[in-house]
């Protein structure tokens, strides 16, 4: 009976995709040429699309209306492994070899790829920081990444700046940008945030385009140099490998350093600010200083990131910088789960390795993004792995407690 | 017995709607205080204009903290105001949901603590201890409330009445000399209403707090109160005794809204 | 004086299009405190719609005003369809969740449908007949005016007191002011909320396709990325005039026009949208509120 009923309604609502679509998918105009194409097997593909979208869709609904209550907040299987010393220690063990004879195995492009992907991680994680745990929507993140990576290239255009000197000083000029920008912004209520980072960021980003003087525009900046191995010029095959390495240990350095402040006085005033601003300050919680440290610390990673990625591609444009990358690095927190360190990476891989070996997700890579932002948020806003708090076990000894800590 | 918070003539706009109407009162160290009124009589924006997050329109809210010296905290920041001693429930429960129960008291010991963010990443020895000193606190504080059975469970995965002795809980965290109580036996059973009471009586004795008090319910706040305000449409109406309260005509009125002929002045 | 005066129409033309969309998003903030993000794609699927409309009827032999007419019409439907779609796909399940949470789910909203448009249609500039040129005006105007400019204001003014009228005086307006003041009480007071939401969608679609349909007339291409701009941009209008504010969306609309037009055609047509994002920022530092706006203090 409730299954007729459910048939019936996706039928319906299947016409109803159908009839939504049809000038967009069925009709293609050609306004030079004065022809119309008429795609009519996409009526066909809609259709059954969305009737089967349709059905899971309300299973789902229903699904997550009846479990809500009784739940455990929602612990996906993979939570559970990583609750299981036994099962992820040797799993880390796996993954830690796996990427050290990666680049070793596999070819120059594939390093690369690879390469490109722990940027991601960088910065994903760097953005988590923000929006993540203090609950900062920043749109306009690229803006940061785009500091960082112009920083190296002019510093070392006009004074031969050298990568490791840079990569401290972009990662500095992003955290200052990341104030100068918080300062005035911070006091707004997370929607106007949103929408105030990403204008800075397309500020940014049209300032680049148009001031040729200073960014030489849209044409960009090359020849910039990979960085040196202690004095040594390596070659590009070399390069790759030592750019490899180096992102392994930044993000190794991020992992630290992020779980840290995640446990720490800090990170716990973050997520109470995310969790609710006005009782975090009724605790007597400074909001202006926690939200700036947030957002300065996750430009400082964006500000990292830029100055790795300029190095890597040996060439920027303002169009590495588009809303789109910023969209694409929140869409990596936000699969990945707002707040857990290894959703993020899990994420940041996966978004970006899966486009480039499988080409249909390339073609469909951005709607794909957007549609999961969707589902996610309404599904699974916790992400594919739900960020943990710490759990500790309190045992009484004579007097005083000791301290157990169980879960990271 | 000296003052720990006096309010003079406070006065709060929003609009063309005054919520408070020139209120005068009070508190005495180690005193319990009830504030009690008809809703929407302007209780609970007197509670956000003493713990800044309304900036009142007019009036005077000075602090007696123990020692140094009194401060006017008009127009301070919330947390400033935090840090000189005021600590605060809600009358619709603010938990940080996603947090477990120790974490929102953690949260609570943060203004007294100062570790930043490199010794979030060195964890140098000091840090270490200090984090160790808010994890015991904390804990002893949930002892204390009686909510050990749930260290570990997420604020918003708690029975309705945990919750509101979490807030409690939480705002004890702060090491306040003053605390502030909107509607804590809100929504509680007459059980848990008395335990209630108890706790908050060992607050006053055991912990010396002084306490400023909302509650709709009379039992409770006859029982415990020394003194009582009575707010309505904003301006007070009445202060006293329990008892005073009690047989106090105006009182009655203003909360049957009954018209009598004797009207007192 | 006459490069003054062009500046000023052209400031604002834009403007009344800026407020059409902006009023879109004031409403939506106004009852459900959500920025639409995807309502910049829907004024682009609108002109997208009208688009495809305009050229089919073309090819049939179709001229004039006629086509101008009809694919406004389809133009309306497609977009206030879609607009009821995406409150129910994207918003209406998180009603009850975190603030970000439906945010978050606007901005994958805005980029499957950006998406959606370039994969079905194209990622080029598609040209857009002119259909306004036909227009005639009589002469003591056409000195002053270009017949697209005045049909714009005029239809972009004669929307907005509509709407105005609407908001006064019918029950579905009333209804709509009563949900945006304090939902619950409309409630109870037996509001249909979720009826009055796709409404209140609906409607600022509506307006949001007939500004697609002006505005890409006028400029004569489009593509699937139009909305991005013109949604920051009206957004921009709703918050400077005062977000959740009707009279404040349309002044804001204005505003923003006639300080890009200016602030372009005096200092630098580089960086028109440049103006448009630090005129937002500015506002949002100086008067959050909006000069239309009152300063309320969030209730606790
Ligand atoms: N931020 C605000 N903006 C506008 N009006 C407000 C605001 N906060 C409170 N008010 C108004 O002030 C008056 C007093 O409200 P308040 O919440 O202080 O009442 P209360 O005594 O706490 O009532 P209750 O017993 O129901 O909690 C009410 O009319 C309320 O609508
Ligand atoms: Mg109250």
């Amino acid at each position: 009976m409730k299954f007729a009923e459910e048939l019936k309604k996706s039928f319906f609502i299947a016409s109803w995709f159908i009839l939504l679509t049809f000038p967009i998918m069925v009709i293609q105009v050609n306004t030079i040429e004065n022809i119309v194409i008429w795609r009519w097997h996409n009526i066909i593909l809609i259709g059954l699309g969305s009737f089967a979208f349709s059905f899971c869709w309300q299973i789902f609904l229903n699904k997550k209306s009846s479990t809500k209550l009784i739940a455990p907040a929602g612990l996906s299987p993979l939570n559970r492994l990583m609750n299981e010393p036994r099962l992820y220690r040797p799993a880390l063990i796996i993954i830690g070899l796996a990427a050290l004879i990666f680049p070793f195995v596999f070819s120059h492009y594939q390093i690369n790829i690879m390469t490109t992907a722990l940027i991601y991680v960088m910065l994903g994680l760097g953005l988590n920081i923000e929006v993540g745990l203090a609950g900062l929507l920043d749109l306009g993140y690229v803006a940061f990444y785009a500091v960082g990576a112009y920083s190296y290239a002019l510093l070392n255009y006009h004074f031969g700046l050298g990568f490791w000197t840079a990569l401290p000083v972009g990662a500095l000029l992003a955290a200052i940008f990341g104030i100068l920008i918080g300062f005035p912004v911070l006091r707004l209520r997370g929607d106007y945030l949103a929408i105030v980072t990403l204008a800075f960021a397309e500020i940014i980003r049209l300032v680049l385009e148009n001031w040729n003087a200073f960014s030489f525009g849209p044409s960009g900046i090359s020849n910039i140099p990979r960085p040196g191995f202690f004095g040594r010029n390596l070659t590009p095959e070399q390069s790759a490998i030592y750019m490899y390495f180096l992102l392994i240990l930044l993000c190794l350095l991020t992992i630290f350093i992020i779980h840290r402040l995640q446990h720490s006085r800090i990170g716990r005033a973050w997520v109470a600010l995310r969790e609710d601003e006005l009782a975090c300050q009724a605790m007597g919680i400074d909001k202006t200083k926690a939200k700036l440290t947030a957002f300065a610390l996750g430009a400082t990673w964006a500000g990292m990131a830029g100055v790795i990625f300029a190095a890597k591609t040996t060439f920027i444009n303002p169009a590495s910088f588009t809303f789109l990358e910023s969209a694409m690095i929140l869409s990596i927190v936000v699969l990945g789960g707002m707040g857990s360190i290894a959703g993020v990476i899990i994420a940041a891989l996966a978004l970006i390795l899966l486009p480039e070996y499988l080409r249909v997700f390339s073609d469909y890579r951005m709607i794909l993004f957007g549609a999961a932002l969707i589902m996610m948020m309404i599904f699974r806003p916790q992400g594919i792995l739900a960020d943990m708090r710490k759990k500790y076990e309190f045992h009484k000894t004579e007097d005083s407690r000791t301290i157990k800590r169980d879960v990271l | 017995m000296s003052n720990v918070l006096e309010v003079k003539n406070l006065t709060m706009n929003f609009g063309g709607i005054k919520a408070l109407d020139r209120v005068s009162l009070e508190i005495k160290r180690n005193q319990i205080v009830a504030l009690i009124g008809p809703n929407g009589a302007g209780k609970t924006t007197l509670f956000n204009c003493l713990t800044g997050i309304y900036t009142p329109t007019a009036g005077d809210i000075i602090v007696h903290p123990p020692q140094g010296k009194s401060r006017r905290i008009n127009g301070m920041k919330i947390n400033q105001i935090t840090e000189l001693g005021l600590a605060r429930t809600f009358q619709n429960i603010r938990l940080f949901g996603g947090m477990t129960v120790l974490e929102n008291v953690m949260i609570g010991r943060h203004c007294r603590t100062k570790s930043g963010i490199a010794g979030a990443i060195f964890l140098p020895k000091s840090t270490r201890g200090e984090e160790n000193d808010i994890v015991n606190q904390s804990y002893s504080i949930l002892e204390y409330i009686g909510l050990t059975k749930y260290v570990n469970d997420l604020a918003r995965n708690l029975p309705y009445g945990a919750q509101r002795r979490l807030e409690i809980a939480r705002a004890l965290a702060c090491d306040p000399q003053l605390l502030l109580l909107d509607e804590p036996a809100a929504g509680m059973n007459p059980q848990e209403t008395r335990e209630l009471e108890g706790l908050i009586v060992r607050l006053r004795k055991e912990r010396h707090l002084s306490i400023l008090l909302i509650d709709h319910d009379m039992k409770l706040v006859m029982n415990l109160a020394q003194k009582i305000f009575v707010l309505d449409y904003g301006e007070e109406i009445a202060r006293g005794t329990p008892q005073e309260i009690a047989s106090n005509p105006v009182v009655i009125k203003a909360y049957l809204g009954v018209e009598t002929d004797a009207e007192i002045n | 004086m006459n490069y003054f005066w062009d500046l000023f129409l052209g400031g604002i033309t834009r403007g009344s299009i800026y407020a059409l969309i902006a009023l879109g998003y004031t409403m939506v903030y106004g009852i459900l405190e959500l920025i639409n993000f995807a309502h910049g794609e829907i004024y682009m699927i609108g002109a997208f719609t009208a688009l495809i409309a305009a050229s089919l009827l073309t090819m049939q032999g179709l001229s004039g005003p006629a086509v101008l007419v009809l694919a406004t019409v389809v133009a309306v439907l497609y977009a206030a369809a879609y607009g009821f779609t995406v409150e129910k796909i994207a918003y209406k399940p998180l009603r009850q969740a975190p603030r970000l949470s439906p945010l978050i789910s606007a901005i994958g909203m805005s980029i499957f449908l950006q998406n959606y448009v370039m994969l079905a249609q194209t990622s080029d500039f598609l040209p857009f007949p002119n259909l306004l040129q036909n227009v005639e005006l009589p002469a003591f105007l056409n000195t002053w005016i270009a017949p697209a400019e005045f049909m714009i204001i005029l239809t972009a003014a004669s929307l907005m007191l509509g709407l105005t009228l609407i908001l006064k005086f019918t029950k579905m307006g009333k209804a709509m002011r009563a949900v945006a003041q304090d939902r619950t009480m409309a409630m109870l007071l037996g509001v249909n909320v979720n009826r009055i939401i796709s409404r209140t969608f609906i409607v600022g679609s509506v307006l949001a396709a007939i500004g697609g349909v002006l505005i890409a007339s006028h400029v004569g291409r489009i593509n699937f990325y139009i909305g991005f701009g013109a949604g920051i941009k009206a957004f921009t209008a709703a918050v400077l005039g005062g977000i959740g504010s009707i009279p404040g969306a349309m002044l804001g609309g204005l505003v923003l026009g006639l300080t890009e037009s200016f602030a372009t055609g005096y200092i630098s047509s580089d960086y028109e949208n440049v103006f448009a994002f630090a005129l937002l920022i500015l506002i949002l530092i100086l008067k959050p509120e909006g000069i239309l706006g009152r300063s309320s203090q969030q209730k606790v």
